[in-house]
């Protein structure tokens, strides 16, 4: 891997950062208006009491330097973020938005990741199963039913599923994330990381069977491409194994356009875990969001955008650093 | 008759090499495309669909999807079709008054979104070069922020009130999906003999990006205006889910909304979640049965064997 290649990566990953900083430091200044002062005179005016309402005023726009000219800003603003500094929640004032951001991650991030990974691998294999030879006409079938699923968002399939498996059936628990009142104990709780998981369970299936039907899609569609390649033939003159060709031959090349389209989408998913997370009332960074949102509790509105952005950007870089693992290629075709 | 120009194995042996465009091509295609049942469901899905919404506005009366127009939580019944929801509003009405605004969203967003790629993508890839450097990496980006979530911080800032300015906030996002299309494409399209051909028989690059590269990216243009509209529709069923949407006109995401925040599900209240979320499925369907078939279009690989 060439040096090149790895500052080309960090670049694009700084950028994903500042484009979505950007977008969060101009978004608030183009509504109308002193943004703190009018956030406070809303929630006043939506009934809500804010108390010492001026020191909170005043402490904002000390900190953001309201009073700064705008570049000024825009360079305090970014050097805050980059020590992870988002100020402090209205809501949970005097909790800080890091704090709140900090609670929730973790569960997002293990949500995500988990379903990713399976969303991913089931996915390709299945994807490139479709149009394989030796794939039973029965398998094929099933393959389909799940890629027709593909174009269902994921908060439609997750309200469904709540309606379905956890109301009507009773199967299983619709909302939290772990049973009410259920606390770790000291040392290792088998128990809890059971109920943990079994919590997790309909908001993972949720974001997996709406997610797998675009890969089956994509690799099917790459796989159709690989399967009139000469080297196939070659394999199969030379008499490997059927499942040698499919695996090492077939799939390893297919699987390549696949990398670069999960670096693309994981933005995609993120956005539809979010709702999932509201509708299942998983406690990560999504129903955070909400509440923030019911609340007008903008600092953590922006403090969890960036975050996620931040999360996206670094599995981008992680992809984007296995890359040329996977494709050799990759590293001499940059110059 | 003109028939008889035509591959005698129809549309299958098309050559894959050049899209089929010819007049010779075309009606091949216009044979081919009459008879593929993805294309012809999926259109017939959504036309059906807004028909039902545009011509039932005329019939059903708008004044029954306002705030205790009825009773309050009723089920279904000869009186209300659809029951009413927890303020007394019919959902029949609200589904037959909803399903054309959240369609409109998603044509205003697609088009805007899919002439921004469109021009983007063509310049980018016909042009190469610093220009492409810069559309590209803004693309890939843009794709890589989720779109909701700073539609969420832009619309949290500024309440939207309208339809029509939600879908021009969603719009903001919409144009990185079909450039990215539109880009590689045209990469492609630049590499083939007629390009050189047109430059030789003195054309300029603007009149080769019209004439020549333009007609043949018409699928993938297609393509890349139905996946806008279908995530335009996706991004703003989101944006209302999270009680961000405009509230005033009936849509389809108000309605599963107000059905969320009314809990409608624990309290079995089918009625009210069961038809927006159908309705929705329905549209999310249709799109992509249409841009599976315009797939199949642009990659004659992937058609399926003819009897």
């Amino acid at each position: 891997m060439s040096l090149t290649y790895i500052l080309r990566r960090l670049g694009i990953f700084f950028l994903i950062l500042w484009v979505a900083s950007t977008l969060n430091f101009v978004i608030p200044r183009l509504a109308p208006g002193d943004p703190i002062a009018a956030l406070i005179g809303d929630m006043e005016e939506q009934g809500a009491t804010v108390e010492n309402s001026a020191e909170l005023i005043n402490m904002f726009r000390e900190r953001f330097g309201l009073d700064d000219p705008l570049p000024i800003q825009y360079f305090k603003y970014l050097a805050a973020l980059a020590r992870f500094d988002l100020g402090y929640s209205i809501r949970f004032f005097p909790a800080t938005v890091s704090q709140i951001v900090a609670a929730a991650l973790p569960y997002t991030i293990g949500l995500l990741t988990a379903t990713s990974l399976i969303t991913f691998v089931l996915g390709i294999l299945a994807g490139a199963l479709l149009v394989w030879h030796t794939t039973p006409q029965f398998g094929r079938a099933v393959i389909t039913f799940f890629m027709m699923l593909a174009p269902i968002p994921y908060y439609l399939l997750a309200i469904i599923f709540v309606s379905v498996l956890a109301f009507s059936l009773g199967w299983f628990p619709y909302s939290g994330v772990v049973s009410v009142g259920r606390l770790p104990e000291e040392g290792f709780d088998f128990g809890y990381i059971v109920d943990l998981v079994y919590h997790s369970l309909l908001p993972a299936f949720s974001i997996i069977i709406a997610g797998v039907g675009g890969w089956v899609l994509g690799m099917r569609g790459m796989m159709v491409t690989v399967l009139g390649e000469d080297y196939l033939t070659l394999a199969e003159a030379k008499g490997l194994k059927d499942r040698r060709i499919f695996l090492r031959y077939a799939m390893r090349n297919a699987i390549l356009p696949q990398f670069t389209a999960l670096a693309i989408t994981l933005g995609y998913v993120v956005s539809g875990a979010t709702i999932v997370e509201l509708i299942f009332s998983y406690p990560g960074m999504g129903l955070r969001l909400f509440e923030a949102i019911n609340s007008n509790d903008f600092p953590v509105i922006q403090g969890i955008t960036f975050f996620l952005v931040v999360s996206i950007a670094v599995a981008i870089l992680i992809i984007d650093l296995i890359y040329p693992w996977l494709d050799p290629r990759i590293t001499y075709s940059r110059k | 008759m003109t028939t008889a120009f035509l591959p005698e194995t129809g549309p299958e042996t098309a050559p894959t090499e050049e899209p089929a465009i010819g007049t010779r091509g075309l009606r091949a295609s216009v044979r081919y495309w009459l008879g593929n049942w993805k294309l012809s469901l999926g259109l017939a899905m959504i036309i059906g669909l807004t028909g039902f919404s545009i011509l039932g506005s005329y019939m059903v009366d708008f004044d029954l999807t306002k705030v205790a127009a009825g009773d309050f939580n009723a089920r279904p019944s000869e009186k209300y079709l659809l029951g009413t929801d927890n303020v007394g509003r019919d959902v029949w009405a609200l589904i037959i008054h909803g399903i054309h605004p959240s369609l409109k969203v998603g044509l205003i967003a697609g088009v805007l979104g899919t002439a921004v790629g469109v021009v983007l993508g063509v310049v980018g890839g016909y042009y190469g070069g610093n220009t492409d450097a810069v559309i590209s990496t803004m693309a890939d980006i843009f794709l890589t922020i989720p779109s909701l979530l700073i539609l969420v911080v832009l619309a949290s800032y500024i309440r939207t009130t309208t339809l029509e300015f939600t879908a021009l906030v969603i719009a903001i996002f919409a144009w990185a999906g079909p450039t990215r299309l539109i880009r590689s494409q045209t990469l492609s399209l630049r590499e083939r003999a007629f390009v050189p051909l047109a430059k030789l028989s003195g054309q300029s690059d603007f009149e080769i990006a019209i004439k020549q590269i333009m007609p043949n990216l018409l699928p993938y243009i297609m393509a890349g205006f139905v996946g806008a509209v279908s995530g335009a529709i996706l991004a703003l069923v989101g944006i209302q889910i999270l009680g961000l949407g405009p509230l005033f006109t009936p849509n389809l995401g108000m309605i599963l909304q107000a059905a969320y925040e009314g809990a409608a599900i624990f309290r079995g209240m089918w009625w009210w979640w069961v038809p927006p979320t159908v309705a929705l499925m329905i549209i999310f369907i249709s799109l992509f049965l249409i841009s599976l078939a315009l797939d199949e279009l642009a990659n004659p690989r992937l058609r399926e064997r003819a009897k």
